[in-house]
């Protein structure tokens, strides 16, 4: 693809980037961050295709690390997120009272 | 699969990491949007064993590190305690930005003499920005996990060291761009690497949410560079997105705390390191009971909660509900003070408060109850300190001045449930704690709001 096409992309994000986040309450500051995070770990695909053309050792080990780092980014930073957000369901209601009880538990 | 075929598959997956932010910003779209972006990632992950141009030579090996990615990440993810969640955010930034260093790396090892300079320079660039996230995400970790000092940490000379291993770090980065050499990468990185923990190092405290913040828009910025490497516009607007809006997520943190982003970063190498507790000096502070507390919440026709970070480390959300609802019953008006960096990143007691079922009418932001302070009869501070500290208003030049407080010592009285007479997290003495009209209950927080709560009822 040419550079000035990849440019445009680049740029364009940018935007959105500034858009979608720029009202959010203090409250969601943590698992916005927690999930614009995990998002980041989509250099997974990144780190598939580099290990997937590795040409000796080296680069295949290189890359099979980069793999794991990105994997544990991605899956654990979407699960995090998930938990944090798990807290902000259902609020107003008092029955799930026991349901939170029961998970302390533990 | 075909080119075209996989590039509208991959403008899909992007158009679900749009529709996650989105949705991350508004409360009741938030977890709809995690679990969008999750699926995204997913898709995405399946879809590159398809694409075009793979060899699927090495695909063992790559199975098996996302096996072994999952098997850490998960149960990590799952396990990990409320409290100590924003490190733990912290550590999968790094890890993130390290995967990105290392690709990138792998990706300067195949650079031919083809290559462009473009290309070097974006590969050089996320290298550099890659190491440093991991390294400054690594600290971070420590801060927060209290491994090492939570202050700021500045050593004489520290601004010359940090200039020199930035410019040491670029001088590297310009050797690169001409040797295309092995060795000159490898310093590279190890300078980048040094550069991430020393910038880290001097932020204190309060602070460091913000400096997570800031790193996890670095790792988007390399990721969008190493999508311009790897030709993959996927990367570039995943990359992207996460870079803008980290980095208006980290102004409008900083703007929470009443910083300046530059003071954040910058404001401990002008400061001086903090003169030591004068040595001697025993100041007396008021202690009191559960006896006594119970009696003068009793007895208060308002009462303010004012939680923090000790109400999460002692796990006190469910009591400090229960003894909230038993004062709304004897006709107390009860609400929570929340200020909004209270704890160890914003938003943190809102999430800890709403596992406990807390009413929402009940949570007040900071500039909605500060005017109510001097028609509350009790303000019962859980836990928190630098949220409440007089001195980020009184004592220009310490750590927290000019960050907005809550103004407890408006209230005719004020309870301090504390474990110790440590200072909080900023490492700072709290004036507010010897004032005639504070007490102290000693203790964890969950044991004496349990105490608070049985001697209440005996009332």
């Amino acid at each position: 693809m040419s550079n000035l096409a990849l440019l445009s992309i680049f740029v364009l994000s940018i935007f959105i980037g500034f858009e979608v986040v720029s009202k959010v309450s203090t409250t969601l500051h943590t698992p916005l961050m927690s999930g614009a995070n995990a998002i980041h770990g989509i250099i997974l695909v990144g780190a598939i295709t580099v290990t997937d053309h590795a040409s000796n050792n080296i680069q295949l080990g290189l890359g099979t690390a980069a793999v794991v780092l990105a994997t544990v980014n991605m899956v654990g930073g979407f699960v995090v997120t998930d938990r944090m957000l798990e807290m902000f369901k259902g609020k107003p209601r008092v029955k799930k009272d026991a349901e939170v009880a029961g998970g302390e538990s533990k | 699969m075909n080119e075209n075929l996989y590039g509208v598959l991959t403008l899909f997956v992007s158009v679900c990491f749009i529709l996650a932010l989105k949705g991350l910003s508004s409360p009741k779209s938030a977890r709809r949007g995690n679990l969008i972006g999750a699926a995204g990632a997913f898709i995405a992950t399946d879809l590159v064993f398809f694409s075009p141009g793979m060899t699927h030579q090495h695909k063992w090996w790559i199975l098996g590190a996302i096996f072994f990615g999952v098997i850490v990440g998960v149960p990590a993810a799952r396990k990990i305690q409320m409290t100590q969640m924003p490190q733990l955010v912290a550590l999968f930034n790094g890890v993130g930005g390290g995967a990105a260093a290392l690709v990138a790396i792998v990706e300067y090892l195949k650079l031919g003499a083809g290559a462009s300079t473009a290309e070097v320079i974006a590969t050089v660039f996320t290298v550099i920005v890659g190491c440093v996230s991991f390294s400054g995400s690594v600290v971070t970790f420590l801060k927060l996990q209290e491994i090492m000092t939570t202050r700021p940490v500045v050593f004489p000379g520290g601004r010359f060291v940090i200039a020199a291993t930035l410019a040491g770090t670029l001088g590297c980065a310009e050797w690169v761009i001409h040797s295309l050499g092995n060795t000159s990468l490898t310093v590279m990185a190890v300078l980048a690497l040094l550069f991430g923990v020393l910038f880290v190092l001097p932020v204190g405290g309060a602070d460091v949410p913000i400096v997570i913040s800031l790193l996890n828009a670095f790792t988007g910025l390399t990721v969008a560079a190493s999508g311009y490497v790897l030709q993959s516009t996927l990367l570039i607007v995943a990359g992207t997105l996460v870079g803008a809006s980290g980095t208006i997520l980290t102004r409008l943190m900083a703007a929470a705390m009443g910083r300046s982003l530059f003071g954040t970063l910058f404001g401990a190498f002008t400061a001086k390191p903090q003169a030591a507790v004068e040595g001697g000096e025993v100041r007396s502070v008021k202690s009191s009971s559960p006896d006594d507390v119970a009696i003068l919440l009793n007895y208060a026709q308002r009462v303010v909660i004012v939680p923090g970070f000790g109400l999460a480390v002692a796990q006190a959300q469910h009591t400090v509900r229960e003894l909230a609802d038993l004062l709304t019953s004897k006709g107390v008006d009860v609400a929570y003070g929340i200020h909004p960096v209270a704890g160890r990143m914003p938003g943190h007691m809102n999430v800890l408060l709403a596992e406990a079922n807390v009413p929402y009418e009940q949570l007040v932001e900071m500039d909605e109850v500060n005017p109510t302070f001097p028609q509350t009869d009790v303000v019962l501070v859980v836990g928190a300190n630098d949220v409440v500290n007089p001195a980020a208003k009184t004592t220009p030049g310490c750590p927290i001045y000019g960050m907005p407080i809550l103004d407890v010592a408006d209230a005719g009285n004020v309870i301090f449930l504390k474990r110790s007479m440590r200072p909080g997290f900023a490492g700072i003495e709290n004036e507010l704690l010897y004032d005639p009209k504070t007490s102290l209950l000693f203790g964890d927080a969950k044991d004496s709001l349990t105490k608070v709560v049985s001697a209440l009822k005996a009332l």
